[in-house]
C-alpha cells in the first residue's frame, strides 16, 4: 500500500461550513425527535402554533417591509392560515403513533423523514417558513430553514422564535434552525449534502430544478399560470366579487392567483361590469398597451412589479384609475406564447379574453396553459357539472378550484383541498409531488407484515406504544457524574486518594466538607 | 507492500519499525508493539486513523483532545493552507496581526477577568510560562499541584508532576514543587497556610490520573482559599477546554473566574502546534515591566494563529455545543448500558460532557480493553497513572452513527477484555510503565 496525496480541503465559502453544521446539529434533533410519542408531539406543535399566530400580524408588517411585496393585511390572514389555520386541519390526524390494519395483517410505523431542508420564497416568506416549520414538527423532523435572501431578516427571526416556542415545549435542541445569511453558493451546499433528507423548495424555476438536480429527495413545485374560466351559467355577481378578492388578495403574490380571466361573450359585458363595482379597473386598449409595456419591457416581465399594488402600476404606467381600485384588468384576443399578458404576472393585473362558448373557452384556457403553469391549479365559475368535467379534462391542472377565489381556493383555504403554501404541480410541472402539500408528505412507513398463511395469528399490536415522551431537556445538560443523580447506579468513585493512615480521618473531613459546602450551595 | 511518501519510504511497516528503534525512540518503540497495540499512523481523517497496515481505528484518544474537531478538520486545514500564502511563522520579536487577533477572540472568549494573551509552541511552555508568571506576580516561589498531576515536561512543568518524570532527568525540586492529594480539601488549605505558595495549578479534571472528578464544591473552595491566601489558580484547561465539558471552558462550570488558563491541544486543531497563557490584569504585570521577559521563536508562530482563530471559532459555535450535549446524552447513555452488563468488571464511568474515564476493576484493566479496542477498531488510552481507568474520549463533531458504532465495538471489547481477565486470574501481564 502506498500513501496517498492527499487533495487540500475545499476552501468554501464564507459560512457554508457552519451551514453544514447546522445539518448536523439537525440530525442528533431528528433522531431525539423521532421517538417522541403523539402528546408530546402535539403540545410543542400547539406551542409553536399558538407563538406564531400571536406575531401573525408583526411578521406580516415586517415582511412586507423588508420585501416591498404584498400587502400588510392579507399576510396577516396567511400567517393566521399557515399557522392556526394548519393546527386546525391537521390536529385530528396523527402522524406518529403506529396504525393497526389487522385484515391486511399490517401494521404501519411512521418513520420521519430527518432534516427537511426548507428554502422559503420573497413572495410569502414568513407564510410560507410557518406552514413548512409546522409540518416539520408534525412529523418529528428536524427542519433548516433557508430563507429568500429578500426576506432573510423577518425570516430568521421568525424562526428563532418559533425554535425557542418549540425548545421551551419541550422539542429537541436544532429542531428548527435557520441560515441568516442565504448565499447562493450556501444553498447549493445545503442542497447537494447529503445530511439533508428532503428538500422543500418553493421559489422560482430555478430553485426548484436546483433542488431536483441536488441528488437528494426532493419536493419542488413549478410556477402556476391560472386561467379563470366565466361561463353563461355562473352566478356573476358573486363570481366577480371572489375573482376580484382572489386577484387583490396580498397583490397577487401566490401562485393560485388567476392569472388569466376567459369569459363567455354573451355575459362578458355584465361580468366586467360586476368586476368593476368590486374595484377592477378595465383598462381602455391605449391603456392596456401602456400597462403591458410596463410590465413587460422588451418582452420580460419587471420583477421590480412583484406584488405592487394596482394604483402603483397604474400610476407606473401612466393611467388614472380610481382611488379605491384593487385589480387591473387588460384585454387581449389570443392566449398565445408571444402574448406577455397570457403569461404569469404576480402582481394585480389580469388577463381577459372573450370566447363565444364554454367549448371554445375550455380550449383557450389549455392555450394558456401551454403558456406556462403545467400541473398547477385553474378556476373555473359554473353551475354546469358538463362543463367543469369538460373543463377538468381539457386544461393541464391537478387542481380546478370551483366557484371560489383561485389564491386561496387552490390553496385549500376555503376548499376541500389540503391547506398548503406548496402546490404540486406533478409529473406535468416537473414535480415529485402531485397534491398540495401537506404533513404525510413528510412522513414514510414502516410496514410489519405478517404472513398471509391462515394458520399465522396476527398478534395485538394496538396497545404497544413505541414513543415516548422526554423525559428531560434533549439532550441533557451535560453535568458531571459524580454530580448527576441521573446518570446510573453504579457510581465513580469521588476520590482516588491513596491509601495511607490519615485516609480515613480525611474521608471524614471530606465528608464534613462537602456536606457543608451543599448546603451554602443549596442555600 | 511498498510505502512512498515522495520523499521517502519504506519497504514494509517491519523495516519501518526497526527504523524508529534505530534512530528514533527504542523504548517507546517497543512499548507498543509490546502492550498489542503496534500502530504506525498512516492515514488519517475525520474521527479515523489507519495503521500503515491499513487497519482503520476509530480515535477516542484524540492525543489529548489535539483532534477534538477530527483528524485534518476541513476548516482548520483550509485555513492554514490559504494562510500560506501569505504568512510563515512570523517574528516573535515584534507584534503580529495573526496574533492580535488571535489573542482577542481568545480573550473574548475566556471566563471573566482574564485579559491578556501569552503565546507557547506547545502545553509544557505554556505552563512554564504560568507558573513563571504566578511567581513574578505574587514574588513567591512555591507551586502546589495534585499527587499524580501532569502538567507537561519543560523545565517547571515537570516539577508539578509525577516524580516518574523529574527523577529522572534529576529535575525534582520538591522544596519549591508541593503536592496535595485531589480532592482532599484539608490538605489543600494546610498546604497553602503559610502564605508562601505562589500558586495552585490544576487540571479541571486531572486526565492522565484517569479523569477523577473534583467533588461538589472542591475547586470552588481552592479557588477560596487561593484568594484567602494571595495565591494564585492557574486552571489547567488543555483537556477540559475547547468545547469538551459541553461549555468552551470546563472551568466556567464551576463559575470560577482563574487568575490563569492554560490552553493547548485542540487549540489549532491538531494542524500547527500553539498552546496560549491567557492572565488576568492583576497577574499580567511582567507584560508591562519586560514584554520581553519570556521569548519563544515558535511561540505564537502566525500559522498556529490562524489555526487556532478557526479551530476556536468552530468550538464556540452554537452548534458544536449542542452537539456535544447531544454526543455527551448518547455515549454516557450506552456506556452505562454496557455497564449495567458488566457490574463486577466495568465499575465505574467518570463523565463530564465527552471527557470520560471508564473504570475496571483490575489494577491494569484499562490496559486489557484498551487491547481488545484496538483489535475491534477502536483506539483509546488508558490512563499512565492510574491504569484501571481508560480515557475515552469522543471528538466534539462526531455524528450519531459514528456514536453508535463506537458503542458496538467498546461492549464487544469491553466483554473479551472481561472474559481474557477472568481466564488469566486477576495479576495482569502488563508492567506500570506507560504513555503519558
Amino acid at each position: 500500500m502506498s500513501a496517498e496525496t492527499y487533495d487540500l480541503p475545499p476552501l468554501e465559502a464564507t459560512g457554508v461550513p457552519r451551514a453544514r453544521q447546522m445539518l448536523e446539529r439537525a440530525r442528533w434533533a431528528s433522531r431525539a425527535f423521532a421517538s417522541y410519542d403523539r402528546a408530546s408531539v402535539m403540545r410543542i406543535v400547539e406551542a409553536v402554533t399558538r407563538v406564531a399566530e400571536d406575531r401573525a400580524e408583526h411578521y406580516a408588517e415586517w415582511a412586507v417591509r423588508e420585501t416591498g411585496f404584498g400587502v400588510v393585511a392579507d399576510k396577516v390572514v396567511k400567517n393566521r392560515l399557515c399557522s392556526r389555520g394548519i393546527l386546525d386541519a391537521y390536529r385530528d390526524h396523527d402522524y406518529v403513533t403506529h396504525r393497526v390494519d389487522e385484515k391486511q395483517k399490517i401494521v404501519e410505523v411512521p418513520r420521519p423523514a430527518g432534516v427537511v431542508l426548507a428554502l422559503t420564497p420573497s413572495t410569502n416568506p414568513v407564510s410560507t417558513l410557518y406552514f413548512k416549520v409546522i409540518l416539520s414538527l408534525m412529523t418529528r423532523n428536524a427542519v433548516v430553514v433557508s430563507p429568500h435572501p429578500f426576506a432573510k431578516e423577518s425570516c430568521a427571526d421568525a424562526a428563532r422564535v418559533l425554535a425557542e416556542a418549540a425548545v421551551a415545549a419541550g422539542a429537541p435542541d436544532g429542531v428548527v434552525q435557520v441560515v441568516e445569511e442565504p448565499s447562493i453558493p450556501l444553498i447549493d451546499a445545503l442542497m447537494t449534502d447529503e445530511r439533508t433528507d428532503v428538500i422543500l423548495a418553493t421559489g422560482g424555476v430555478g430553485v426548484v430544478r436546483a433542488a431536483y438536480s441536488s441528488g437528494n429527495p426532493a419536493i419542488g413545485v413549478g410556477p402556476g399560470n391560472v386561467p379563470v374560466l366565466v361561463d353563461a351559467t355562473a352566478d356573476l355577481p358573486r363570481a366577480a366579487a371572489k375573482l376580484v378578492a382572489s386577484k387583490a388578495f396580498d397583490n397577487s403574490v401566490l401562485c393560485t392567483n388567476e392569472s388569466v380571466l376567459i369569459v363567455e361573450e354573451s355575459v362578458a359585458d355584465r361580468f366586467l361590469r360586476e368586476m368593476s363595482r368590486n374595484g377592477a379597473h378595465v383598462l381602455d386598449d391605449a391603456e392596456r398597451d401602456r400597462v403591458r409595456d410596463t410590465l413587460f419591457p422588451e418582452g420580460r416581465f419587471d420583477t421590480g412589479l412583484v406584488g405592487k399594488d394596482a394604483a402603483a402600476i397604474a400610476a407606473k404606467a401612466g393611467v388614472r384609475v380610481a382611488p379605491r381600485t384593487r385589480i387591473l384588468v387588460a384585454p387581449f384576443d389570443l392566449a398565445v406564447d408571444e402574448e406577455p399578458l397570457a403569461h404569469e404576472k404576480l402582481c394585480p393585473v389580469l388577463g381577459v379574453t372573450r370566447v363565444p362558448s364554454a367549448h371554445r373557452g375550455i380550449r383557450t384556457a389549455a392555450a394558456v396553459l401551454r403558456i406556462g403553469g403545467a400541473g398547477h391549479s385553474a378556476v373555473i365559475h359554473s353551475k354546469d357539472p358538463r362543463t367543469v368535467m369538460d373543463y377538468a379534462v381539457a386544461v393541464n391542472v391537478l387542481r380546478v378550484a370551483v366557484n371560489e377565489g383561485g389564491s386561496t381556493g387552490s390553496a385549500g383555504f376555503n376548499t376541500g383541498l389540503a391547506p398548503s403554501m406548496t402546490i404540486g404541480t406533478g409529473f406535468a410541472g416537473r414535480s415529485s409531488l402531485g397534491e398540495n402539500l401537506q404533513p404525510k408528505h413528510l412522513v414514510n412507513l414502516a410496514r410489519i407484515a405478517y404472513s398471509s398463511d391462515v394458520a399465522e395469528r396476527f398478534p395485538d399490536f394496538g396497545a404497544m406504544a413505541p414513543w415516548s415522551a422526554p423525559e428531560t431537556a434533549v439532550p441533557a445538560y451535560p453535568v458531571a457524574s459524580n454530580l448527576d443523580p441521573g446518570s446510573g447506579s453504579a457510581r465513580p468513585s469521588l476520590t482516588t486518594v491513596p491509601e495511607d493512615g490519615t485516609s480515613e480521618l480525611r474521608e471524614e473531613l471530606r465528608r464534613l466538607i462537602i456536606e457543608e459546602l451543599n448546603t451554602l450551595i443549596r442555600g | 507492500m511498498s510505502f512512498d511518501y515522495g520523499d521517502f519510504s519504506f519497504a514494509s511497516k517491519e523495516e519501518m519499525l526497526e527504523k524508529s528503534r534505530e534512530f528514533w525512540n527504542p523504548g517507546k518503540t517497543d512499548f507498543w508493539v509490546e502492550t498489542g497495540v503496534p500502530l504506525v499512523i498512516d492515514r488519517r481523517e475525520d474521527y479515523f486513523i489507519y495503521d500503515m497496515s491499513g487497519k482503520r481505528l476509530l480515535d477516542v484518544h484524540l492525543n489529548g483532545g489535539t483532534y477534538n474537531l477530527g483528524h485534518r478538520n476541513a476548516e482548520v486545514a483550509s485555513a492554514v493552507a490559504s494562510a500560506m500564502s501569505h504568512f510563515d511563522i512570523g517574528n516573535h520579536h515584534f507584534p503580529a496581526v495573526t496574533r492580535t487577533a488571535l489573542a482577542e477572540a481568545l480573550v473574548r472568549s475566556a471566563p471573566e477577568g482574564l485579559t491578556k494573551v501569552i503565546y507557547g509552541s506547545g502545553g509544557g511552555e505554556a505552563i512554564d510560562i504560568a507558573l513563571k508568571t504566578a511567581r513574578h506576580t505574587t514574588k513567591r516561589r512555591a507551586i502546589v499541584s495534585i499527587v499524580k498531576a501532569y502538567h507537561g515536561h519543560t523545565g517547571l512543568a515537570v516539577g508539578t508532576g509525577d516524580e516518574r518524570f523529574s527523577k529522572l532527568f534529576l529535575s525534582d525540586r520538591p522544596d519549591e514543587f508541593r503536592q496535595v492529594p485531589f480532592n482532599d480539601l484539608p490538605a489543600m488549605e494546610q498546604a497553602l497556610a503559610g502564605r508562601e505558595v505562589a500558586a495552585v495549578i490544576m487540571e479541571t479534571i486531572p486526565a492522565t490520573y484517569g479523569f477523577p472528578l473534583p467533588a461538589a464544591g472542591y475547586l470552588e473552595s481552592v479557588k477560596r482559599l487561593c484568594e484567602q491566601t494571595g495565591t494564585l489558580y492557574i486552571a489547567d484547561e488543555v483537556q477540559t477546554g475547547l468545547m469538551r465539558t459541553g461549555e468552551l471552558w470546563g472551568i466556567t462550570k464551576h463559575g470560577i473566574n482563574p487568575d490563569i488558563l492554560v490552553t493547548g491541544k485542540g487549540l489549532s486543531g491538531g494542524m500547527y502546534p500553539i498552546s496560549a497563557v491567557l492572565v488576568a490584569e492583576h497577574a499580567a504585570g511582567w507584560l508591562t515591566e519586560d514584554g520581553f521577559g519570556h521569548i519563544s521563536t515558535f511561540g505564537g508562530a502566525e500559522l498556529g494563529c490562524v489555526a487556532a482563530l478557526k479551530a476556536l471559532e468552530v468550538c464556540n459555535r452554537q452548534e458544536t455545543r449542542s452537539m456535544v450535549h447531544y454526543i455527551s446524552d448518547l455515549i454516557g447513555r450506552g456506556l452505562r448500558e454496557i455497564q449495567a452488563d458488566f457490574p463486577d468488571w466495568f465499575v465505574g464511568i467518570r463523565q463530564n460532557g465527552v471527557v470520560m474515564g471508564l473504570e475496571f476493576a483490575h489494577p491494569q484493566g484499562a490496559k486489557y480493553v484498551m487491547r481488545h479496542l484496538y483489535e475491534n477498531g477502536v483506539w483509546a488510552i488508558f490512563s499512565t497513572l492510574d491504569p484501571r481507568v481508560l480515557q475515552y474520549k469522543p471528538g466534539i463533531l462526531l455524528r450519531p452513527e459514528l456514536c453508535e458504532e463506537l458503542l458496538d465495538r467498546t461492549e464487544v471489547a469491553v466483554r473479551k477484555a472481561w472474559a481474557e481477565v477472568r481466564s488469566s486470574g486477576r495479576g495482569g501481564r502488563h508492567g506500570e510503565r506507560g504513555a503519558a
